[in-house]
């Protein structure tokens, strides 16, 4: 009965999302106050009707309901009640369902936000907002219901994949969903301004904090699958140049893109048309993105089911969607007005410059995840395009990226100059050649690879630039210590967060620089009291067991771990094999120290005897926890601007200041 | 069915997650190993998705590490070692593709881009400055009336 009940909400949803797709549109258009207040309550009863409709799925999951196919598919009684909850959003239905919830989640917070927003744009928003979801839930609905019965019902369900029984899942999912759908905001708010006609500082104030709150969750989202991966899939690897990974990078890149050009529209009420096109670029590789995974065109641990109807329909959807906003794109447009100048050497051009590198990483990422698709299509042959082609074309890209990072900052507004600049970032770049040289002494030259060098010194000259460039900002040393932590204290959260951000982004590089380059490992066998050396840290097989675990039995190995003769830790890896579905799984057992991961997996016992054991260093590691934690602590820093909170100015003021010009 | 069969040989390499490798197969000369590894990571497993060799678990894979390992040992260069996997498979099993006619725009492609990028801003640029003219100099009356002002209110 519950299940039937969020059926009937679902397609309550759909009928709501119906109406406010095209009244308010048509209210903004004739100028009808009361068809454009009708967007808000129908964005509200549209989270009401999801909201439903998910908490009945959980529900069966919860109280395991196979009665449901889409329960008896991916459940089953023994599981732990983290992952019964968890596995809601664990497979193909209802991961749709969670993208629908988060959809509405943000419709109803334009409505509550948005009281001071212009009524027309937030009429058109909400509307173009709608619009996504009645594509979304025709989807569902139509091709990927997660309410359907069955009958009879079996006895127990089949299980979760392992892999995806994990804290990680619980988290991973959503945040990378607030992530991608979170930038819908921006696609909608760029349509209704192109409808609108009219893209000025306060749309782009507008849509700023909206695609600020997406990149939070987005990277957070990323961060957390990456983090997963490294200690799920025990080797140690954390970036496979995955399609599905690079279906959420993509739109990182684009939406990262789309913050900085939004700043320059903000201030200097330029490259409208360029943002407008980025919005709907980040959105479009968000659904792009879903689609690739959701299609089953590319197979991998996340495409839960392939069905080729589900594909068709996400393909046309894509297609009415992106072809349908660039068609409107292609029309409008031209018609926005140019605003300010600047030259290219200034903050703007520096933003423009982020713009350029980061829309061409971007459409490389874009380039190698689809031309294998390409290639098969075209009868080009079949080709491989994985890691090595990314790691030598797209690390390339980033480099003159992270170099413009370091000093763009420091260039003032409207026409900067290059050689000042320069002249302050001395420092900054006389400590990144020390690093380097320092890092290729202490690797032994040629012994590591050339590129670690480069690498450090990048995060070193893009920290020291980012710190060069606030210190400045609140004059340390050149003022009074009192005085400058007054500055400190007056200077705008966004400024905070911008500094949080790349800073975070150089312990970030650092950490991926050092966990490939000096990655230490050793693979065994080893016996009860053997030792194996590795980096430093003698690893000594303690004990081994049999655990019965609540829905699976594991082997699981005690290592007692000693640097310099003084025992450091005991860890404990395990291997699982897991009873439903039955598939084994590695628990690698990691223990972060500054310097990096001491990281320990045990496989398979041996018929000489003795057990398979995988043990690493991976050095600096939880930097790049750490790095992408302080990035997400600068969006939400910059987030809390009062700028942001206020938001556009509000009509009575524009309006006063309307007045006071004529 | 090939594609059933592909599609269940995928899933047997997800059932042993990435414990690539075991140390049987490994070769005695850590120089030789971790040549073997190095081209490993360059050699798609063929019924995985975007994994290379040494990350994956499957049959394959494993028969592949085993014959770039004997090749290794008996003493072939790294490029032998890679023509000899690729006469048998195709190109397909290089994660890095051979730059040649069917790959030229995946390779140019992104340096493409950057230039077609930056040749845009340039362009952008110089449109902004054709765009808006420098003003015309100061008429003698608005210089007057200039210095008048300055004199009242002198620039702090």
């Amino acid at each position: 009965m519950i299940a039937e009940i969020g059926h009937f909400a679902l397609v309550l949803a759909l009928a709501v999302a119906c109406v406010q797709a095209v009244v308010p549109l048509v209210g903004a258009e004739r100028g009808e106050r009361a068809w454009m207040d009708l967007a808000g309550p129908a964005a509200v009863a549209q989270l009401v009707l999801v909201g439903i409709a998910f908490a009945a799925l959980t529900h069966a999951y919860v109280t395991s309901d196979f009665s449901l196919l889409n329960v008896a598919q991916n459940s089953h009684t023994d599981k732990p009640m983290l992952y019964k909850v968890s596995g809601v959003w664990g497979n193909h239905e209802g991961s749709l369902l969670l993208w629908i919830t988060i959809l509405a989640l943000f419709g109803a917070a334009v409505t509550a936000f948005g009281g001071n927003l212009p009524p027309t744009l937030k009429a058109r928003a909400l509307a173009v907002q709608a619009l996504i979801t009645v594509g979304f839930l025709a989807f569902i609905l139509f091709t990927s219901n997660p309410f359907e019965r069955l009958d009879p019902p079996p006895m127990n369900g089949s299980g979760l994949n392992p892999l995806l029984q994990d804290p990680g899942l619980a988290f991973h999912p959503p945040f990378l969903y607030l992530g991608y759908v979170g930038f819908s905001m921006a696609f909608s708010f760029a349509i209704a301004a192109l409808i609108e006609g009219k893209v000025d500082a306060a749309w782009a104030r507008w849509v700023r904090p909206w695609t600020l709150a997406a990149w939070v969750f987005l990277t957070l989202g990323i961060a957390l699958g990456s983090w997963w991966a490294y200690y799920e899939l025990g080797w140690g690897g954390w970036w496979y140049w995955d399609p599905v990974e690079n279906a959420s990078f993509m739109p990182w890149l684009a939406g990262t893109a789309l913050l900085h050009s939004a700043v320059v529209v903000e201030k200097r009420d330029a490259l409208k048309s360029w943002t407008i096109l980025l919005a709907i670029v980040t959105f479009g590789l968000s659904l792009l993105g879903t689609f690739l995974v959701r299609s089953g065109v590319i197979t991998s641990v996340h495409a839960f089911a392939s069905d080729p109807t589900r594909g068709v329909f996400i393909l046309m959807l894509l297609v009415v969607a992106i072809g349908g906003s660039f068609m409107l794109y292609a029309v409008r447009a031209p018609a926005l007005k140019t605003g300010g100048l600047f030259a290219p050497i200034s903050r703007e051009g520096a933003l423009l410059l982020n713009n350029v590198l980061m829309a061409t990483g971007a459409g490389t990422v874009l380039l190698g995840t689809l031309y294998p698709l390409f290639a098969d299509a075209l009868s080009l042959g079949k080709v491989s395009v994985g890691p090595p082609f990314f790691n030598s074309v797209f690390v390339p890209l980033m480099v003159p990226m992270v170099l413009a990072m370091g000093m763009g900052p420091l260039v003032s507004w409207k026409r900067g100059d290059l050689a000042g600049a320069l002249a302050r970032v001395k420092l900054a770049m006389a400590a990144a050649l020390a690093a380097a040289i320092a890092t290729w002494v202490m690797q032994g030259g040629s012994a590591g690879p050339w590129w670690a060098a480069g690498g450090i010194g990048l995060a070193v000259w893009l920290l020291l630039g980012t710190l060069t460039e606030i210190a400045e900002r609140v004059r340390l040393f050149r003022a009074p210590l009192g005085d400058s932590m007054r500055r400190a204290a007056n200077l705008p959260r966004a400024a905070w967060g911008m500094t949080l951000a790349h800073g975070g982004l150089a312990v970030l590089i650092a950490g991926m620089t050092a966990s490939s380059a000096w990655k230490a490992e050793s693979v065994q066998t080893m016996t009860i009291g053997e030792t194996v050396t590795v980096a430093g840290y003698a690893f000594t097989l303690k004990a081994v067991r049999d655990v019965d675990g609540p829905n699976y039995l594991a082997t699981e190995g005690t290592f007692e771990v000693a640097k310099d003769g003084k025992v450091f830790a005991l860890v404990t890896p395990e291997k699982r094999t897991y009873r439903q579905p039955p598939r084994p799984t590695t628990e690698a057992a990691i223990v972060g120290t500054f310097l990096g991961d001491v990281y320990a997996v045990i496989g398979d016992a041996v018929p000489e005897g003795g057990w398979v054991t995988r043990l690493y260093f991976n050095p600096l590691v939880p930097w790049m926890w750490v790095g992408c934690l302080i990035m997400v602590a600068g969006g939400l820093v910059s987030l809390s601007d009062r700028r942001h909170r206020i938001g556009a100015p509000t009509r009575a003021r524009a309006a006063a200041a309307q007045a006071a010009k004529a | 069915m090939r594609r059933l069969l592909l599609i269940l040989a995928c899933l047997t390499a997800f059932a042993g997650p990435a414990i690539a490798a075991d140390p049987s197969e490994m070769l005695k000369d850590p120089a030789l190993e971790s040549r073997a590894q190095h081209l490993g990571k360059e050699l798609r497993c063929l019924v995985c998705q975007s994994e290379s060799i040494e990350d994956s678990n499957a049959d394959l894979a494993r028969d592949l590490r085993v014959i770039v390992r004997e090749r290794i040992q008996s003493g072939e260069s790294d490029d032998q070692v890679m023509q000899y996997v690729v006469d048998r498979y195709g190109d397909y099993v290089l994660l890095r593709p051979p730059f040649k006619a069917s790959t030229l725009v995946l390779w140019v492609g992104p340096f493409a881009l950057l230039l077609a990028g930056l040749a845009a801003a340039a362009a952008f640029y110089r449109r902004r400055t054709n765009a808006a003219p420098p003003p015309p100099p100061l008429s003698a009356e608005e210089k007057r009336r200039l210095e008048a002002l300055l004199k009242d209110h002198p620039p702090s």
